[in-house]
């Protein structure tokens, strides 16, 4: 594989880049896809009822069906971390722990990692009742007491899926209304075992080899303890844009990769796609991300043609 | 290719073992965990005779996942002499599970 160079590389294995892939497929571009984990950020979703063929789906299974997809199109998914990109003549090199691959063109399209809350306590508790993936370590709280921080889709969806397993379920929102989607409120009032706290935020994660109590701070500054088994953080996310910073990439205040209507970066040559870009006005779905996926496809099988 | 641990013989292959044994708690709802399946075996191959490598479904497995405190996956931990010497959260490189395994 090593030294040959490709038309394209796809990097990330999420529903960006295995939905470009589809489309490169048929567009014919000589491509791989090299993703540490297939599937990405869908791995981590509980139930998916928003994509369009699928009323009820686990991220898994999806992100299972799209990489059965594109490899029964015969692409390649080389499973490995991509480190560092550099610009060489005519494309690009990627360098990964195994080796390095060069390309004409690049879609980078390798997503969010969770933001962290920055509170004392979180770094020290995690994995002994810190989590920030409620679908990996739910099942761990069976009948426990779990806090929940965020008021977002994910906060949301976490809440309601811990509430199967837990004793109790607290979700913990700085602001005073949850931003989340309005389906998913419904479902959240009228759960027994769901408590929200509004205006509320952890100062302080308290335990003793695992979490024990989190410190509830309001907006006047007063401090609550609750006991507490476990807490799942779900406050957002930050874009992986280390290596598109380093080629020089335009990103916005957030840290977002600066995208053109047809997927193009500030730096020639380079696409993107998924969560990590400014497009789809910010609303960062499965469905947005596969559909950036195929604009990034098309738009870089016109440039490979003009060539 | 990693060994397969369980409940049954977590004692007699992990703690009793003279070398070090790495164990990898996963389960099959944890997509991070999917991921460091492969990792695990070409950690396996390319330890060799130096160390034991293998996996460990919570699932099936509560049992020793429990015991260990495992409340988080991927949670990988290492043991020496019957004893946790590292335990390790989050998934991890190759390198990184390979650099721990020669410094125990």
């Amino acid at each position: 594989m090593e030294g040959e160079m490709k038309d394209l590389i796809i990097l990330g294995a999420g529903p960006a880049g295995l939905g470009a892939s589809i489309y490169a497929s048929r567009y014919k571009i000589d491509h791989i896809i090299i993703g540490k984990e297939p599937g990405g950020y869908l791995n981590e979703i509980h139930r998916i009822e928003n994509y369009l063929g699928f009323e009820a789906v686990s991220g898994i299974d999806l992100g299972a069906k799209m990489r059965a997809h594109v490899e029964n199109l015969g692409v390649t998914l080389q499973q490995e971390t991509a480190t560092k990109i550099e610009k060489i003549e005519g494309g690009f090199s990627v360098i990964t722990e195994k080796g390095t691959y060069q390309t004409k063109k690049l879609l980078y399209t390798v997503g969010t990692s969770p933001r962290r809350l920055d509170v004392p306590g979180e770094k020290e508790f995690f994995g002994k009742g810190v989590s920030y993936c409620s679908t990996c370590d739910g099942p761990f709280f069976r009948n426990k007491k779990v806090a929940i921080v965020g008021g977002g889709d994910s906060a949301a969806m976490a809440a309601l899926m811990l509430a199967e397993y837990a004793e109790s379920v607290v979700l913990i929102h700085r602001g005073s209304e949850l931003t989340c989607m309005p389906i998913y409120l419904d479902s959240l009032l009228t759960n027994d075992k769901i408590k929200i706290e509004y205006s509320k935020s952890i100062s302080k994660i308290e335990g003793e080899n695992v979490v024990k109590k989190v410190i509830l701070k309001d907006n006047d500054g007063i401090e609550d303890g609750l006991e507490m088994d476990g807490v799942f953080i779900e406050i957002g996310s930050i874009p992986n844009q280390k290596m598109l910073l380093e080629l020089g990439a335009e990103v916005d205040e957030k840290g977002f990769i600066k995208t053109g209507p047809n997927q193009s970066t500030s730096v020639d040559g380079i696409y993107a796609a998924g969560d990590i870009t400014t497009n789809s006005n910010g609303f960062r779905q499965v469905i947005t991300a596969v559909a950036e996926g195929a604009v990034a496809a098309v738009e870089i099988f016109r440039k490979l043609k003009e060539k | 290719m990693a060994l397969e641990f369980n409940d049954g013989n977590f004692e007699k292959e992990v703690l009793e073992n003279e070398k070090p044994v790495l164990v990898d708690f996963w389960a099959p709802w944890c997509g991070p965990c999917q991921m460091m399946g492969p990792v695990i075996d070409e950690v396996a191959t390319e330890i060799g005779d130096l160390a034991k490598v293998g996996k460990l479904n919570v699932d099936e497995n509560q049992e020793s996942a429990q015991k260990y405190g495992v409340m988080s996956i991927p949670t990988m931990i290492i043991f020496k002499g019957g004893k946790n010497v590292k335990q390790i959260v989050g998934a991890q490189s190759k390198e990184t599970l390979l650099e721990e395994l020669k410094k125990v």
